[in-house]
């Protein structure tokens, strides 16, 4: 056994840092970087026996060992693996994450890594050729910015969100490339020979802005959605606007005479690539999602053709050296909306996951390989220009936006105020993609190493400087919030009710806006691309969809209680159950058995996917936060089959509050929202603070709790015809139920007083005793005036049952209604 | 036109103080309230219908009624109008303006209010100050009446829901013998709380007079 290649295999599997110098050992820049990594002779000499079996004799070897063979993609798995284990040690501790960006963590792990490899003499890995990273690390990240990107609010603000990323980055690349080539005029600071095309390449480098972290903490602090849409698509677009012009400059570069009628060019080449990509992007779109619309067959392989659409249309752009990054972007833009309807809700689930799992390994290798160069590499230091750069970066950004906001606001129905102004200057945070197109650099570009170490400089003093002040800032100046978390029905009704309005408003005045446009889409949408490319092609009111989405929700909980492991059950579940459970842990349990129960439940039962919520960061799955909804009990008729298991004794007291919609009870109590790994959140749903409002952080498995507490009701009461409409039709409440009041009270009563003896010394969860029996009572009282005979509608009854019964569990949920 | 332009030009000073629309938006609107209304002094119910581009909105009639409806002209009015001259149909126009970059955060709120109780008074149509299930439900059948076969059950069930959800917001500890009878103003206030209003009751008002040009056609 050859010492040299065990203890390295030993050195492998022990310390994670080690990885970074085995890896990085083969460090040769590849002559030819297709594959990934290096293909160029493995072992370095100091380890040199490579053909160990045969070195001795021609026997058979008992036990062989072929590492040069499974070099490259082993230790691009064991780099992913580093960097992984990296992310999840900031959540262990994850209010570190809340004051300090994840990229500044990642790259202080990156400089720490380097560190090592340095005093070591070892070479940083060389993934980061120019293929490599356009044709492997960049789609993924861009794929989940577009696949993720809040439709209805993108669209509603695309004038000023383009107008920022288009003319806003080549305001910052001209703006700073022309500054700096007159500072590089000045003699004193030695770098005359930077012409001027070489600095605006340099320039639109560090004009892409990838504003992750300040998008995590805009969505923390709930800022105004229109400032939000606009950050998040100017990042977007801008990646597009800097590397075409990054591909333009590059170009021009090399060029010894630039003469006029190349700058038109380039100019037209500009809208070409620009539009190019938009076009191959639709087309791509439009064809993945009428591909999906024939895979319900082939559910297993549903996703993948999201992904390989997506990628074809990446390609197809680099193929014809247009915007590629464009490409992706419409594509997952245009096709998302018919693909969620088409795929089933597994595949969706899927293609979520995987979305956002790439797109974050990527980002995270990338600013973790930052930390790494920046230690490893050799800089060149020239304080006068570095200086220069930050310099001019800040203060073309800043003027960039007060002059750009100043042009815009005219036109927008809501002005961006002084906040918002500065909200969207002090985000312009350099990344990953700054330093990657920093790192492609051609060689032949003389001063090249000044350009990695300014670009280097810049985004670290923006990612470590503006992201962590960023926070306090926001909070300080008060930019206006919005409250996103509200998805009740009534919220829902009336989006749509002064949607409609203000688009009859406008119908009125004769003048028209997006309003307009969105109705004319809309018609169209419905008329004709709806009916091609989706299976089922009715056209669905949010509100409904958001009614039968609480429906299915309902029954499918119902459904599970009695089959407990629906076979994909338990890896859905762990999916979801992740962050929220490391956010917050259940300490909030007092009685351990109590908290046994909700474990073994929420592993047996399968989780509803939620509607998305528009708005997601780039580092965090969708936040699904449970739509607070009430309950619409309908399936008296399952709900009757089922018998309690073997947990729900101490969930008696509760199953009161629960059978129909409380009155006693918080919405939110229900479905305690999972906000998966920010607290701060809980607050704004809230509006009544409700006696057993602790509860919500304890509870890790509201569904099941909630699904089962119906049944021991009915099986202490034994009165199934009421079930049937539990439906709360109030209108009928004002006949019977002063009459019924009698009844009930004492009905009810002689329920509630078994309540506390059954109720678990350790369950604070129920709330105090009075609150448990008003809500009782309440409850109580709709379900009588629902069962008299009299009482007109049981309204729910006749509904869209259809939607349910056929397959509950197949049925595909409508995602984000509000889109449209 | 002429004549009523030379009126309205003396008009415009006081509505515009009155409305917080420019001259120009008022001139504008002007041209468009004459178009509608046919050079008349007035407006009816009528003529609303008539605008085809309103045809394919499902509150249709929610809207137009909310133009002839006395309590959206700021006077502590009730009832209906049979007509509406200019001036009432520029101030219900007027809960749509957008907040400019000076108003305060008082004023704010103060249109949020405004809009909030315009929303209300489409729904509360018998003017009782409280919205019933039936007004709710109503509403609500409206809004999804261009969405087929859901059909009327839907509807119906989707507005019990919300006003179940109303109830349950607003009234935690209802006595047993309680009944909800309707969403006062106050409830609705509730219910839409964190709602945020700025981006969706707002609408851009020209102030170029390019709406002549495309009036045509949408008028057509």
């Amino acid at each position: 056994m050859d010492l040299s290649i065990s203890r390295r295999a030993g050195v492998f599997l022990v310390i994670c840092t080690v990885l970074s110098l085995l890896y990085g050992c083969r460090g040769e820049i590849p002559p030819k970087p297709t594959g990934g990594v290096t293909i160029v002779p493995p072992i370095k000499p100091d380890n040199v026996p490579q053909a160990y079996p045969d070195a001795e004799k021609a026997n058979l070897p008992v036990f062989t060992m072929d590492y040069p063979r499974i070099q490259i993609p082993f230790e691009i798995t064991l780099w992913m693996l580093l960097a992984s284990f990296a992310k999840i040690g900031f959540h262990v501790y994850h209010k570190i994450t809340i004051w300090v960006p994840e990229s500044c963590l990642l790259v202080s792990i990156g400089l720490i890594v380097g560190a090592i490899m340095h005093s070591v003499h070892e070479e940083p890995p060389a993934v980061l050729t120019s293929n490599v990273f356009f044709l492997y690390m960049l789609p993924p990240i861009v794929l989940d910015s577009g696949y993720f990107m809040p439709t209805r609010p993108f669209f509603e603000n695309i004038g000023t969100v383009l107008w920022f990323a288009v003319v806003g980055t080549l305001w910052n690349s001209i703006g700073i490339g022309m500054s700096l080539f007159a500072i590089c005029q000045i003699e004193a600071f030695g770098v005359q020979d930077i012409n001027l095309q070489e600095n605006l390449l340099f320039a639109s480098i560090i004009s892409a802005v990838d504003p992750v972290a300040v998008l995590n903490v805009f969505e923390d602090v709930s800022v105004n959605e229109q400032l939000y849409i606009v950050v998040f698509g100017e990042c977007l677009f801008n990646d597009a606007v800097t590397v075409v012009l990054y591909n333009m400059f590059s170009f021009v570069a090399e060029m010894p005479v630039v003469e006029p009628v190349d700058v038109f060019l380039g100019v037209a080449r500009f809208f070409v690539v620009g539009l190019g990509g938009m076009g191959f992007g639709i087309l791509f779109g439009f064809v993945a999602a009428f591909t999906t619309r024939f895979t319900s067959k082939v559910r297993e392989i549903e996703p993948l053709f999201i992904f390989m659409y997506s990628y074809l249309a990446y390609l197809v752009a680099e193929l014809f050296a247009i915007s590629s990054i464009m490409a992706i972007v419409t594509c997952a833009l245009t096709m998302k909306y018919y693909v969620e309807e088409n795929v089933s809700q597994r595949s969706c689930t899927t293609i979520r996951h995987v979305v956002k799992m790439l797109g974050s390994i990527s980002e995270t290798l990338i600013f973790f390989f930052l930390g790494v160069v920046t230690i490893t590499t050799e800089h060149e230091w020239n304080w006068g220009y570095i200086l220069f750069t930050l310099l001019f970066a800040f203060v073309w950004r800043g003027l960039g936006v007060l002059v750009l906001t100043q042009i815009i606001n005219p036109f927008r129905t809501i002005p961006f105020n002084l906040k918002d102004q500065f909200g969207l200057a002090y985000g312009g945070l350099r990344g990953a993609i700054s330093f990657a197109l920093a790192f492609t650099l051609p060689d032949n570009i003389g001063r090249k190493q000044l350009f990695v170490t300014a670009t280097i400089a810049i985004i670290l003093f923006t990612v470590f400087l503006q992201g962590i002040s960023i926070r306090p800032l926001i909070e300080f100046i008060n930019v206006r919030r919005t409250n996103r978390n509200l998805s009740t029905i009534n919220v829902e009704i009336h989006c749509r009710l002064m949607e409609h309005t203000i688009a009859g408003i406008e119908d009125l005045c004769g003048q028209w806006s997006h309003f307009y446009w969105k109705d004319k889409f809309m018609k169209f949408n419905n008329r004709i691309l709806r009916r091609i490319l989706i299976r089922d092609s009715r056209a669905e009111s949010s509100i409904v969809a958001l009614y039968k989405k609480l429906e299915l929700q309902n029954a499918m909980e119902i459904l599970d209680t009695v089959s407990g492991d629906i076979s994909a059950a338990p890896s859905i579940v762990s999916l979801y159950e992740e962050k929220k459970s490391s956010a917050k842990p259940k300490k909030k349990f007092l009685a351990a058995d109590l908290r046994n129960m909700h474990d073994i439940l929420s592993k047996n039962m399968y989780k509803i996917r939620q509607r998305t919520v528009a708005y997601t960061n780039k580092h965090a799955l969708p936040n699904d936060s449970q739509t607070k909804e009430i309950l619409i009990r309908r399936h008296a008729s399952i709900r009757r089959s089922l018998r309690p298991g073997s947990f729900q004794s101490n969930m008696v007291p509760k199953s009161h509050k629960y059978f129909s919609l409380p009155a006693g009870q918080s919405l939110d109590l229900k479905f305690p929202p999972s906000r998966l790994s920010y607290t701060d959140d809980h607050e704004t749903m809230s509006e009544v603070a409700y006696p057993s409002r602790r509860s919500r952080f304890g509870q890790p498995t509201r569904s099941s709790s909630r699904a089962m507490m119906p049944m021991r009701r009915l099986d202490t009461l034994k009165e199934a015809p009421s079930v049937d409409a539990v439906d709360e039709g109030r209108s009928d409440g004002g006949r019977t139920g002063h009459g019924m009041s009698r009844t009930n009270s004492s009905y009810s009563d002689s329920h509630v007083v078994p309540a506390p003896r059954r109720h678990h010394p350790g369950d604070n969860n129920s709330g105090s005793a009075d609150n448990l029996r008003n809500s009782h009572h309440e409850t109580q009282e709709e379900e009588e005036e629902q069962s008299q005979p009299s009482s007109p509608s049981p309204v729910w009854a006749a509904e869209p049952r259809d939607s349910t019964t056929r397959n509950p569990l197949l049925r595909r949920p409508q995602w984000n209604p509000k889109k449209m | 036109m002429g004549a009523s332009q030379t009126r309205a030009a003396n008009k415009y000073q006081d509505l515009t103080e009155k409305t917080g629309f420019s001259a120009e938006q008022i001139k504008n609107l002007h041209t468009r309230f004459q178009q509608l209304s046919g050079n008349e002094e007035t407006i009816s119910r009528e003529s609303l219908e008539n605008i085809s581009a309103l045809s394919n909105n499902p509150i249709r009639k929610q809207i137009i009624e909310a133009f002839f409806d006395k309590r959206n002209q700021h006077q502590n009015e009730v009832g209906t109008f049979q007509e509406i001259s200019f001036e009432q149909f520029l101030m219900v126009m007027s809960h749509f303006q957008p907040p400019t970059l000076k108003t305060t955060e008082e004023e704010k709120e103060a249109m949020r209010k405004e809009k909030l109780r315009f929303l209300f008074n489409m729904h509360d149509t018998d003017n009782d100050g409280t919205i019933t299930l039936e007004e709710y439900r109503k509403v609500v059948e409206e809004l999804l009446s261009k969405s087929g076969a859901i059909g009327q059950e839907a509807a119906k069930a989707i507005a019990d829901a919300a006003m179940l959800e109303v109830a349950s917001t607003n009234v935690p500890h209802m006595a047993p013998d309680d009944f909800y009878e309707g969403i006062t103003f106050e409830h609705f206030e509730q219910i839409l709380k964190g709602l945020e209003m700025e981006s969706r009751m707002h609408i851009r008002f020209l102030d170029v007079d390019t709406t002549t040009m495309r009036c045509g056609k949408s008028t057509s």
